[in-house]
């Protein structure tokens, strides 16, 4: 008989919690949007994590909350987007192509170094000490971790250890934006033709001391433009590109090239 | 029930037997989910409240369940049995009327089902605050203060350790020690640290 106590109270517990369960599983259910399991069938499937969700079923999930868009997605073809569009009830009109652009032109040739640097060539290891070995506390450090961090393969680091992104593979996910350790880059429509490539908050002298390719807040910009797009704020240019409109009369005024033309899709300052 | 009791409960539980550093209970996540801050903090405070709970319920089996009918060698299933069910109950509940906290949680909320310091928590209340099969007093509110800052001290470990690791991110160690293998190294330097609460006894 004794056997009895035990069997029946632990199988009584089970029955409890179980019945218990199976109430609340019915009392707290949550409807899952039936165009999910539809939007995940059509998706990739391949879990690369390039959208930034943690997989393709939580791309599926931002999509169906709105937070974001099917061109979130790198890997899909146009038809399969439009048929994820479809599901969605939206279409996939066509999004504003952005770009990353980096806001630094101090190469190793312009910038000189404040010290020699001998660590891990990482630019967050390098950041921690002392900002970096360039003399510039706001510019590039050049090595590389933005092009590591990109899933695409479209950032290279050229001769002067500059990044230079490859506007026909990048597809604005934003992993250089986050990775590099000095907020250098920005995503800018692809259309937009100038653009400040510096960040140095620092006054002008002090800019034309370590480097010949900074912004040292003369305002030419700020008078030359016609539609006010362009303003010094905090000793830098920037580019207001709701405003903008591409008459790159502040191009043709600055003194030290920090604005560049895109031509061909390559940035160039002179 | 005086403060003192519970303070000493409360230093004990989260330095001098840390559950992860003293202990060695609950390895897994610790050293599987303590590469970044962000989610090592969730985990921490996902374990707090489940333990907590966990804590809450498994005494109270304990008491009016298992010692009435003379079967506390059935302790450790019942106490899986219970955290389990109540883990589920929790996802259930905290997706239908928190899916903002049920995002914040993920998978670490069902992962805490298996999570050996809960249950590490359950058995070590049933010890400490039970004297041959009648409760202490006070043993309810001693057994969830435990509960509660076993979970805390579980959180302040993840922290610890997940600030190390991303720091040791940016370092370029020998190639066989990268990853895994320096957190274990860490890890048993903090917990030689941890010891240090405790001091030598000889």
């Amino acid at each position: 008989m004794n056997i009895l106590v035990p069997v029946l109270t632990l199988s009584g517990l089970g029955v409890v919690f179980g019945a218990g369960l199976a109430i609340a599983a019915r009392k707290f259910c949550v409807a899952v949007d039936p165009r999910l399991e539809k939007i995940y069938a059509k998706l990739p499937g391949a879990n690369c994590g390039a959208c930034g969700m943690a997989g393709c079923m939580g791309l599926a999930e931002a999509l169906i909350q709105g937070t974001c868009t099917v061109e979130r997605c790198a890997v899909m073809q146009d038809e399969e987007r439009a048929e994820v569009a479809a599901i969605l009830g939206v279409e996939a009109k066509a999004k504003v192509k952005l770009v990353a652009i980096l806001h630094c032109n101090g190469g190793t040739k312009r910038v000189i170094d404040k010290f020699i640097y001998t660590g891990r060539r990482d630019c967050v290891s390098a950041n921690l000490i002392a900002g970096g070995p360039k003399a510039c506390f706001y510019g590039c450090i050049g090595y590389g971790t933005c092009a590591e961090a990109c899933p695409f393969g479209a950032i290279i680091m050229n001769e002067e250890d500059l990044p230079v992104v490859d506007e026909n593979k990048c597809t604005a996910c934003g992993a250089c934006v986050a990775a590099c350790p000095k907020k250098l880059f920005s995503l800018v429509p692809v259309s937009k033709a100038y653009g400040v490539r510096c960040k140095s908050l620092d006054l002008g002298k002090k800019v034309l001391e370590v480097c010949s390719a900074g912004c040292i807040a003369c305002r030419k910009c700020e008078k030359a433009c016609p539609t006010g797009a362009i303003k010094v704020i905090n000793n830098l240019a920037v580019i207001d590109y709701n405003i903008c409109d591409n008459r790159g009369e502040c191009f043709k005024v600055c003194p030290t090239k920090a604005i560049a033309v895109k031509e061909n899709k390559v940035w160039r300052a002179e | 029930m005086d403060v003192s009791k519970f303070i000493a409960i409360i230093i004990s539980t989260v330095f001098i037997n840390n559950f992860i550093l003293s202990k060695f209970l609950g390895l897994c996540p610790f050293i599987g989910v303590s590469k970044e801050t962000k989610p090592a903090v969730s985990m921490g405070l996902a374990v707090t409240f489940v333990i907590t709970m966990s804590s809450l319920i498994t005494w109270l089996v304990y008491r009016w369940l298992l010692l009435p009918f003379g079967i506390t060698y059935l302790r450790t299933i019942s106490f899986i049995l219970v955290i389990a069910s109540f883990v589920q109950l929790v996802e259930m509940v905290i997706r239908k009327f928190f899916p903002h906290l049920y995002r914040a949680f993920g998978i670490y909320l069902p992962l805490i089902t298996v999570n050996c310091a809960v249950l590490g928590a359950a058995v070590l209340n049933s010890q400490d605050f039970f004297v041959n099969g009648q409760p202490v007093a006070g043993s309810f509110w001693f057994s969830l203060t435990q509960g509660f800052f076993a979970g805390i001290g579980y959180l302040l470990a993840m922290l610890l350790m997940s600030g190390i690791r991303e720091r040791l991110e940016l370092i370029d160690p020998p190639k066989s020690l990268s990853g895994v293998p320096l957190a274990f190294i860490i890890a048993s330097l903090m917990s030689l640290a941890f010891m240090g609460f405790s001091g030598f006894k000889f």
